[in-house]
């Protein structure tokens, strides 16, 4: 065990190091210097020189590159070109916004596709399965910010049960905040339910035709009981690679409807440092953002293999 | 299910259609403005009604679709054109350096969710339909190399292989011209999925402005025209959304109904 942890742990840092050197070149080549950017094209020349050494912009590659990840690992994030300020605060601050935002719409994603899953499957072949698959076809489907401009047509606007955008706040208290993160996780939620309901059920599927199913059949248990004590917690290893999968996608991919609902998070942050040409800070969010990444599989790998003896010894 | 293929089948058509008859004929030219026409619902003149600048909806419909099916088409291909020759390398060098080089980069590209690739690359390259062709595709290509090495690590165990490497045939000769044609079901059905993929993550980057720019028409950056109408008009946000959801599902139905119908395992198992 000790010793698939260690390997696992070093592919790790390996990608995460390749990781950082490809997103400092693939910037680096960016065209474009933000010190030019920021003063304008009227700039005097001098001046442009004298901001590109206050930003440390003129030092060779290499040392700003090491300068970055040095940082990085001690929490140092650099200074945001634009703000001033701190890019590790900035981080934080939105990280408040797109943390909680995923674990409710993962939370939402969870609750809704375990009972169709695990009910399609128990009724393979039938209409319900039928219903739930079809279901399912659409729900893949559909755009999700697509989906959010509809629910905000109809909940906002219409029926004006939750704001259309925008976000309250943590200091106005707890059910604020998650009354107007509630339309964004039920956008998110949603394609993220259907494919984790088609995991959920093909996963039991395959449980199902397993010799110890007969087994549990055969000792007396109806085949409710059988399913729920046998085959869903069997089923459950496939399930959590796709929800911690989801919960980095989550993370990263909210881009798209945080910038419907006008949210301050992690990906609206990126998004508008890339419009201004706050390199430093697309930098470093996507670094986290990989990281963040990296590390659940990472994670996700040591949980099977705590579960799963088996997989300990295929490295 | 054959159903499934039939009507996969003919919602992609229809869309494919629609973006080809855009070529020579729209009931309106997509981009005439006729402001006193504007926001009119769907009537008999103007078939899906007309947007906020009185242009006609079915015209952009038709001429996004374009957009839409090159993008996603183009990304694919890059996907195969890179993905298949990578998995296929690394299949008939399985166990070398080659191939751990090739998995662990197919690893780390997975790594990168893939809105963030989109958005880097836009980033450093601006905005633009051939942008977003490249940050999709880019993400294609792990796709096919994985399943592409996966099928093709099986049939390296087959006898027919052996006998082609008895008769003296070089591991890439084999690889192409034994090895891909067996993998290639797998990759046509992949390959829709990726498709309909495609469309949908074309759609997400015009909608935040980092796709198709103006004039080419899009539908998601229709559908980011139509954000702040949708309380006045909803059927300018409701159509092109209707659009995807039918292309994406045509395209998935008929994944589907491509993979059941060419792998004859599953077809004995229905039985």
């Amino acid at each position: 065990m000790l010793n698939y942890i260690f390997k696992r742990f070093l592919s790790l840092i390996v990608s995460l190091a390749v990781a950082s050197l490809v997103i400092f070149f693939v910037i680096e080549v960016a065209p474009g210097d933000p010190a030019q950017f920021m003063l304008g094209i009227n700039a005097q020349p001098d001046t442009v020189a004298a901001l590109r050494s206050e930003l440390g912009l003129d030092v060779p590659k290499w040392q700003r590159y090491l300068g970055w990840v040095g940082g990085l690992v001690t929490g140092d994030f650099g200074t945001s070109y634009t703000y001033r300020t701190p890019i590790s605060t900035m981080i934080a601050d939105r990280l408040w916004v797109s943390l909680p935002l995923a674990i409710y719409a993962l939370t939402l994603s969870t609750v809704i596709a375990f009972p169709a899953g695990i009910y399609a499957a128990a009724r393979r072949g039938k209409g319900g399965d039928m219903a739930v698959m079809g279901a399912t076809q659409l729900g893949v489907a559909v755009p999700n910010f697509w989906f959010a401009m509809m629910m905000v047509l109809i909940f906002a606007i219409n029926l004006r049960w939750f704001s259309a955008g925008g976000f309250a706040g943590w200091d106005k208290g707890l059910w604020t905040g998650i009354h107007s993160l509630t339309l964004p996780a039920v956008s998110l939620a949603l394609p993220q339910a259907a494919i984790l309901a088609r995991v959920m059920r093909s996963a039991l599927l395959d449980i199902l035709g397993e010799d110890f199913m007969r087994t549990a059949r055969a000792k007396g248990l109806t085949r409710r009981q059988a399913l729920w004590r046998h085959g869903v917690r069997n089923a459950l290893i496939p399930v959590l690679t796709i929800i911690g999968l989801q919960f980095s996608f989550l993370l990263a991919g909210s881009i798209i409807i945080e910038q419907v609902f006008y949210l301050p998070g992690l990906g609206r942050l990126v998004f508008q440092a890339i419009s201004s040409r706050d390199l430093i800070v697309v930098e470093s969010v996507v670094m986290l953002l990989v990281f963040a990444v990296i590390t659940v599989n990472f994670l996700v790998d040591l949980a099977y293999a705590a579960v799963d003896p088996r997989l300990r010894s295929r490295t | 299910m054959r159903r499934n293929l039939i009507i996969g089948a003919f919602l992609t058509a229809v869309f494919v259609l629609a973006a080809l008859v855009s070529f020579i004929w729209t009931p309106f030219d997509h981009t005439a403005m006729s402001i006193p026409d504007k926001f009119q619902r769907p009537n008999g003149v103007h078939l899906l009604g007309t947007d906020h600048f009185g242009r006609d909806i079915l015209s952009m419909i038709m001429v996004g679709a374009r957009t839409s099916i090159a993008v996603a088409l183009v990304a694919v291909g890059i996907g195969m054109g890179f993905g298949v020759p990578l998995g296929l390398a690394a299949a008939a060098r399985k166990g070398t350096w080659l191939d751990e080089v090739i998995m662990r980069g197919n690893d780390l590209v997975f790594a990168f969710p893939s809105l963030v690739i989109a958005i880097l690359i836009t980033a450093v390259f601006g905005a633009g339909a051939i942008n977003a062709i490249i940050a999709i595709g880019i993400f294609n290509i792990p796709v096919f190399a994985r399943i592409t090495r996966g099928a093709a690590l099986s049939l390296w165990e087959r006898e027919f292989i052996m006998a082609a490497r008895v008769s003296g045939k070089s591991a890439t000769r084999i690889s192409f011209e034994h090895i891909l044609p067996n993998v290639m079901n797998l990759l046509i059905v992949q390959g829709t999925i990726q498709f309909s993929l495609g469309i949908l993550a074309e759609a997400g980057l015009s909608y935040i402005g980092l796709g198709a720019q103006p004039p080419t028409p899009s539908w998601g950056r229709m559908l980011a025209d139509a954000q702040t109408l949708v309380s006045i008009a909803p059927h300018i946000a409701l159509i092109p959304g209707v659009a995807i959801i039918l292309t994406v599902l045509g395209l998935n139905l008929m994944g589907d109904g491509l993979r059941d119908y060419l792998d004859p395992r599953l077809r004995v198992s229905r039985a």
